[in-house]
């Protein structure tokens, strides 16, 4: 074939880009990727560092904590201790992709494979995506939420605001609806609804507070419904519906950051999986860009090397060991698993008797769209992966004074280590489980969490500030107990009193 | 389909406001950084920004997490000798304990840069200096636009009509002249009696209208006949400045007055190096004799003994005349004492003051940094206040934000 060459030099124009990502947009569509049209965005460093401080919020409101962020990613940056990513990519419709404008002409191709045809056709496909966040109003919401702030800033002082964040942020981890799904507003909707609920809320709440005897004399008792009648988990939506003392404003306030935790839930539960398919695809794409003669040698050498710094793992004794590498472990489980569709050993018919030998395309698309970290680590990772990462636990127990090697990379290790890896990857796990036990209707209002103690592991001290932001916000006291095999055995308070 | 979009020029400190509420709220521990490299840095050194470092648990956003114990696993890569089964000591110092933090680089601590005008403004907090000062302080902006010739390229408010017509005039004549002068010939050949007779008349008909049109196509301006004032950016003309600063070093001098004094000498020095191009800083520190020493020793040795202040006038006096002939120079200075001096001094000190030194100073700040009741030194000095009201300030001092008092006159008088 005839060498076609989009480029040689490497300087990128505006018209290159335009032309890669045309190749890079026909071969995609060509493995059947469906994306949201791309915005391709070119900016500064520090534009870049703007962004990382904002968590690749486009529009974000104000708080320190950004603050503080930034500085902190600029000293970094500065001191050269870090490199800036080459891109961050926004899950909205149409799919925001920041490029850097420092990158090469091949990094700039890298980046559009990567971001705006891998990352963007996960964000569209995959099932955790598709239920919790709406690409479609997200900027909007996003601007409603800074507007609101500002607006309350301007009313009710900046400091009054800057505490309320500082406790919604305590528990922001905590804002997230597993199960339940939450409705789409756009930013017009959201105002108009805004509205409303800060009337009918209030009302809520004094009906729940209400102390003074119904006429109709019919009272249930409290003691035997409870309150919640089930525990609840999310933290702060139990607070916006049912702290007794908060302004409509404060309810409002603590909406838009669980909104916005909500938001970014689907993204901390799938990192390998979304850094694997955008690095898969970008290696993908980029080979058949070569194949078609599209870009020269010197493009694949700059390319390829960059792409090996990204899927470095360095092993678990090198001093640049900081845990394993989400792009390694993601592009090596896709690659394997094209492999097991193309070319299925025996070992890979014993273990994946399902995918062994189909197509890989379609077997490729069905794990992007109906899998999480946990359940994509534990249905797809392979005994080759395994091997190839030389994969081993340990198992620290506390009272043992030495660690265990518990399993290896070896035939009897590998389911156990596969499980293992999953549930590493639970953020359940990560987590510790706290939910809402129960709220003292009738008495001194007072709000008890249960911790729910798992491998005896017991809560970081700095749970104590965390109920102390619990308690600004529900402002009665506030307890929490750890339970473990149904017995509360350690019980942390901060009472009015402690205030 | 994508869009491209170029964002390059778009505001490019979205996170301006977020750093400043962080400052805002790390006000107190940003102030000591800033208040201890006041005391370490050196006079001309004030104006730069400063590494700050923060604890980082003063700072924490908590979040309710795992802590310690339990039973976990963990899955590492690059298993090399392990077998299953194997026991290992669990590694030592692994976790806990960050590094230490000597170079500023450590775990334990939060480090960012402020910048110039953060730094000043944090000093500037301190002294209550009112908006407009602190403006003029942190703004370099002396510059003024001059007339410089003309140019090719400009704004419409910037033509110059005459240059622009004078241009399109030789243009025109340039481009037209041969043909204006045919045209002349032609129509002369035309009114002749005999025109239409000639053989040649059709020719020098077309010729004519060919001419006419060529004459015509000639615009009146064209685009590079225009020319603009060309303007420059100059900065102002300023000369040269030397700041003496004066310090009473007795022993009744201590850190802490001393500390006070360094800001005093500071607000000036900032003040004369926005002013001047080029400032010179004399540091000449006195007991019962006076001598010209470095800004180490300085502010930081200590001597014992009595006072006499006059021996550091009459110093200066030897150094003006020696080094800075007042008519090259603007002189300055700032003296710093507690007020004590040797009795019989005092009348000597206004004298030399008044004879020699405040004729020639642009400016004589003097503070008395003591609580107690004034002495001879201010007495003597107090009557000197009405022969130069325009370039004499004293003024006691119990803390720093006493200080911009002294120094009021002058930066109202630098305003108009």
């Amino acid at each position: 074939m005839k060498p076609n060459y989009i480029s040689e030099g490497s300087e990128w124009t505006f018209e290159l880009i335009e032309r890669y990502d045309q190749a890079i947009g026909e071969i995609a569509a060509g493995f059947g990727l469906d994306t949201y049209p791309n915005q391709i965005e070119i900016i500064r460093s520090e534009q870049m560092m703007d962004a990382y401080a904002s968590a690749g919020m486009p529009i974000g409101y104000q708080h320190w904590s950004y603050g503080k962020q930034f500085l902190n990613v600029e000293q970094d940056y500065r001191r050269g201790a870090m490199g800036l990513a080459y891109e961050i990519v926004i899950n909205s419709n149409p799919c925001i992709a920041y490029l850097m404008e420092e990158n090469t002409m091949t990094m700039q191709a890298l980046v559009i494979a990567h971001a705006c045809y891998g990352h963007n056709s996960f964000f569209k496909g995959n099932y955790l995506f598709r239920a919790w966040t709406e690409a479609d109003s997200i900027i909007d919401y996003l601007l409603f939420a800074k507007n609101y702030i500002a607006e309350c800033e301007e009313r009710q002082g900046v400091p009054a605001v800057e505490r309320l964040l500082d406790s919604c942020h305590a528990l922001m981890n905590y804002g997230v609806d597993r199960y339940k799904r939450p409705c789409p507003l756009s930013f017009e909707e959201e105002k108009l609804a805004q509205q409303e609920r800060a009337a009918y809320r209030q009302q809520q709440v004094n009906d729940l507070w209400r102390t003074i005897p119904t006429s109709e004399g019919f009272e249930l008792e409290p003691a035997l419904v409870g309150f919640p009648p089930e525990p609840e988990e999310n933290l702060l939506y139990f607070i916006e519906k049912n702290a007794p003392n908060l302004e409509p404003w404060e309810r409002e306030i603590v909406r838009i950051v669980r909104k916005i935790a909500q938001y970014f839930y689907p993204q901390r539960q799938t990192q390998v999986m979304n850094e694997g398919w955008a690095t898969f695809w970008h290696y993908t794409l980029t080979n058949a860009l070569y194949d078609q003669r599209r870009v020269n040698d010197g493009f694949m050498l700059e390319f390829l090397r960059a792409h090996a710094a990204v899927i470095y793992q360095p092993a678990f004794d090198s001093p640049h060991f900081s845990g394993i590498n989400v792009y390694t472990l993601g592009f090596a489980m896709m690659q394997d698993i094209r492999r097991i569709c193309e070319q299925p050993t025996a070992e890979d018919k014993a273990y994946f008797p399902d995918i062994a030998g189909s197509d890989w395309l379609a077997t490729l698309n069905y794990a992007m769209r109906n899998f999480r970290d946990e359940s994509f680590i534990e249905q797809f990772l392979s005994p080759k992966v395994i091997r190839d990462l030389a994969l081993f636990n340990v198992l620290d127990n506390e009272h043992q004074t030495k660690l265990e090697i518990s399993d290896i990379h070896d035939e009897a290790g590998y389911r156990a280590i596969r499980s293992l890896l999953a549930s590493q990857y639970d953020l359940s796990n990560r987590e510790p489980n706290i939910q809402v036990q129960k709220v003292d209707i009738k008495g001194d209002r007072s709000l008890t969490l249960r911790h729910i103690q798992a491998h005896g592991i017991s809560l970081h001290d700095e749970s104590k500030e965390v109920l102390k932001h619990l308690h600004r916000l529900w402002q009665f006291d506030v307890h929490l107990e750890t339970v473990c095999d149904g017995t509360v055995i350690t019980h942390q308070a901060y009472t009015n009193n402690d205030g | 389909m994508s869009y491209i979009v170029d964002r390059r020029l778009n505001a490019r400190n979205k996170s301006t406001v977020n750093r400043q509420r962080f400052l805002r709220r790390y006000r107190q521990q940003i102030k000591r950084a800033v208040d201890s490299a006041v005391s370490d840095r050196s006079i001309k050194d004030i104006d730069r920004g400063e590494q700050v470092g923060l604890p980082r648990e003063d700072m924490g956003e908590p979040v309710f997490r795992h802590g310690q114990g339990g039973i976990r696993n963990t899955i590492y890569p690059g298993n090399k000798e392990f077998a299953a089964g194997d026991r290992v000591e669990r590694p030592s110092g692994g976790s806990g304990g960050g590094n230490a933090s000597q170079d500023g680089e450590g775990d334990d601590e939060f480090i960012f840069q402020i910048s110039q005008n953060e730094f000043l403004n944090v000093i500037f907090d301190e002294l209550a200096l009112p908006d407009l000062v602190r403006k003029s302080l942190q703004d370099i902006d002396a510059y003024k636009l001059v007339q410089g010739g003309f140019s090719n390229e400009g704004i419409p408010a910037r033509l110059n009509v005459l240059r622009t017509m004078r241009s399109a005039q030789s243009r025109r004549l340039a481009l037209s002249g041969g043909a204006r002068r045919r045209l002349k010939e032609i129509e002369a050949l035309l009114l002749e009696d005999d025109a239409r007779s000639d053989p040649q008349y059709p020719l020098w008909l077309t010729e004519r209208d060919r001419l006419k049109r060529r004459v015509s196509s000639i615009p009146f301006l064209d685009d590079f006949d225009l020319k603009y004032n060309l303007q420059l950016k100059q900065p102002i003309p300023s000369n040269q400045a030397v700041m003496f600063c004066v310090m009473d070093v007795s022993g009744s001098m201590d850190q802490a007055r001393k500390d006070i004094a360094k800001r005093f000498f500071i607000l000036l020095y900032l003040f004369l190096q926005r002013s001047y191009e080029k400032t010179e800083v004399v540091f000449i520190r006195h007991h019962t004799s006076a001598m010209e020493v470095d800004e180490n020793a300085f502010f930081y040795s200590r001597e014992t003994g009595g006072t006499i202040v006059s021996s550091a006038l009459v110093l200066i006096d030897e150094i003006i005349k020696e080094r800075y002939p007042p008519a090259q120079w603007n002189l300055y200075t700032a003296q710093a004492s507690d007020g004590d001096n040797w009795q019989a001094d005092s009348p000597r000190c206004s004298k030399i003051l008044q004879e020699s030194l405040l004729p020639l100073m642009n400016y004589y700040a003097y503070i008395e940094i003591t609580p107690a009741a004034h002495q001879d030194l201010w007495l003597e000095y107090e009557k000197l206040l009405p022969a130069f009201p325009r370039n004499f300030a004293l003024r006691q001092v119990e803390q720093a934000a006493d200080i911009f008092m002294v120094f009021k006159d002058l930066f109202q008088r630098r305003k108009a």
